[in-house]
């Protein structure tokens, strides 16, 4: 079949269908996700409170350097890493769980459009909820210094293309966790194997050779982030490996960090397809 | 069977299924026309291993399926002209009657003039019109049940898969439901009933297929399956005005086995091995001065081949 003939605008109107079926069950219901992605809104809000009933004797330096060691070492590695578990391990696992997959199964749909369906349902939560998080945290930091010292910094420093970056950043994150996690839902019915797997992974990605690093979210992640974390900035010295988890000694160029997350989460979905294709609706097995 | 035939039929050919080293179904081969075909069988006998492989839900382990020509393993074409109603008493959370069947609709890509239409049409045809705009989670097990009626009739299939659909329904609603079914197979549709109640499958079924073990027992009308039983002999009951002088003429004939006159003294309940001959007697009989009133087979039901076929595992009369 050439693609021209290929029924996109069914496939359209189906993912449509899953979209707004989904949204509602990934938005509510999650508590402790919202808490998660905006514990450093309220920490930032708290610091800029501080600095204002001190007199604003803060660094602007200083607070870009601790917006992006919070960023990398809680927002993404914690916040939207586990938020991505609670969302995305649900689209299929949560269903198989509450018995009521063989609602979508009983329609006449491509089990592929399934699995693109509810990836696009939990993306478009994932970045409502963390994307919404990234601009109020750098709303937030920033938020005690004058209006011309930010606007400054904004305009003519780097602070736009800092915020485009970090929320690129956060929309690739949820991409790319979202795949791996809407995978392991498939593949696992304990939810704390995968996660503690993947967030091993993640963790000692530094400490790998090169070729395994590339077989990971954070690599991607870590080469786009605007902001570099000097290791003296977290206590550690030069020499110390464990400056490995913030730095980044061989990045990935920006088209290449982009193109080889993307493509990471391609794979990943084109095998978590195969794998609904494959599925068998057993709920007594679960 | 040529290609055509085959394109308005149930078809499992040689079909198994094993869960893990626990037999599901084994060696089933059947074709399924149009009408209403009853599955029946004890618990864990084979049924909704049945159902669920020909509506894709499960794979078989060996051998083929299609329904009206098509592989389970597409849902995107199968579920166009097929609707199942399983035995999941579970929904998407917290949907209305009216979501859950415009929101299935839906993903059959319909515009929502459309999907609205068929959807009050389905809850309509189930009698849910009052209830339709209530979270599922507060219906009744009765109309959860309709629920899932009216999602599998909503996009007018031809073909109906139905797991136990009648559990849950009071008497009324059942009469109605059963009425339905019939309609529908009037209509031409092919309707698939998995039921452990004999009575209804007795009187809704164009064929049955009897299951015991995972296994196909017996297939076809119930009154050619009942006479494929040979070891049992035929029942038959006369209702005449002189029981005595017939017993003791149908005695004379060697293949009756047992004449027993009715304690109300107006029938004659006759077990006989050659059904044929004997009502080719009762017509010589007939002439003979006894006034025969009624004669009707009284072992040619449901229930009376489960019993025969499939002995004491007995589901409800």
């Amino acid at each position: 079949m050439s693609t021209g003939r290929l029924p996109w605008a069914l496939w359209r109107a189906q993912i449509l269908a899953i979209l707004r079926l989904e949204m509602k069950k990934t938005f509510v219901h999650r508590l402790w996700i919202y808490l998660l992605a905006f514990a450093p809104v309220l920490l930032y809000a708290f610091h800029s409170f501080v600095q204002l009933k001190n007199g604003r004797q803060g660094d602007l330096g200083e607070d870009t350097h601790i917006f992006a060691a919070v960023f990398q070492f809680f927002f993404l590695r914690l916040a939207i890493f586990f938020g991505c578990v609670g969302i995305f391990m649900n689209l299929f696992r949560g269903e198989v769980v509450d018995k009521s997959l063989h609602f979508y199964f009983l329609a006449p749909l491509r089990r592929e459009v399934l699995v693109v369906g509810k990836f696009l349902s939990g993306l478009l939560a994932a970045v409502l909820i963390f994307g919404a998080s990234t601009l109020l945290q750098f709303a937030a930091i920033y938020w005690y210094f004058s209006s011309n010292t930010v606007q400054e910094y904004l305009f003519h420093g780097h602070g736009v293309e800092h915020l485009a970056a970090y929320l690129g950043v956060t929309l690739l994150a949820c991409v790319g966790y979202g795949s791996v996690f809407l995978a392991a839902g498939l593949l696992f019915r304990n939810p704390l194997i995968p996660t503690v797997v993947v967030l091993v992974w993640e963790a000692v990605n530094g400490f790998l050779p090169e070729v395994l690093q590339k077989i990971s979210v954070i690599f991607y992640l870590k080469s786009l982030c605007p902001v570099g974390i000097p290791a003296a900035a977290i206590g550690l010295g030069r020499g110390n490996p464990l400056a490995l988890i913030a730095v980044n000694p061989a990045p990935a160029s920006p088209a290449t960090a982009i193109l080889g997350l993307l493509v990471l989460s391609v794979v990943v979905l084109a095998l978590s397809s195969v794998r609904v294709r494959r599925m068998q609706i057993d709920y007594g097995a679960d | 069977m040529n290609r055509q035939e085959a394109d308005q039929r149930i078809v499992f050919e040689d079909v198994s299924k094993f869960y893990g080293e626990v037999l599901g179904v084994n060696r089933v081969n059947l074709s399924i026309p149009a009408g209403i075909t009853s599955l029946v069988g004890p618990n864990g006998s084979g049924k909704t291993t049945l159902l669920n492989l020909m509506t894709g839900l499960i794979r078989p382990t060996r051998g083929r399926i299609t329904v009206l020509g098509i592989s389970p393993d597409e849902p995107e074409r199968l579920f166009r002209k097929v609707g199942y109603c399983t035995q999941f008493d579970s929904f998407p959370k917290g949907l209305t009657g009216y979501q859950f069947i415009y929101s299935y609709l839906r993903l059959f890509g319909l515009e929502h003039r459309a999907a609205d239409r068929l959807t009050g049409q389905a809850i309509e045809r189930v009698n849910l019109a009052e209830a339709a705009h209530r979270r599922i989670a507060g219906y009744s097990k009765g109309m959860r049940q309709r629920i899932k009626l009216a999602q599998t009739l909503c996009h007018q299939p031809s073909a109906l898969v139905l797991d136990e659909p009648l559990n849950g329904l009071d008497p009324l609603i059942r009469a109605e439901t059963i009425a339905l079914f019939r309609s529908l197979a009037q209509e031409g549709l092919t309707v698939i009933i998995s039921s452990h109640v004999l009575h209804e499958v007795d009187a809704i079924s164009d064929q049955v297929v009897l299951l015991s073990n995972g296994y196909v027992v017996a297939e076809g009308q119930i009154h050619g399956v009942r006479e494929e039983i040979h070891e049992q002999p035929m029942q038959i009951l006369i209702r005449c005005n002189k029981p005595g002088d017939l017993a003791s003429l149908v005695f004379q004939q060697d293949s009756v086995v047992e004449a027993r006159i009715h304690p109300e003294g107006h029938s004659l309940l006759v077990k006989t091995r050659d059904a044929d001959r004997f009502y080719l007697l009762l017509n010589r009989l007939a002439q003979g001065g006894i006034n025969i009133e009624s004669v009707a087979p009284a072992d040619d039901d449901v229930l009376s081949v489960y019993e025969y076929l499939i002995g004491t595992e007995e589901p409800t009369k």
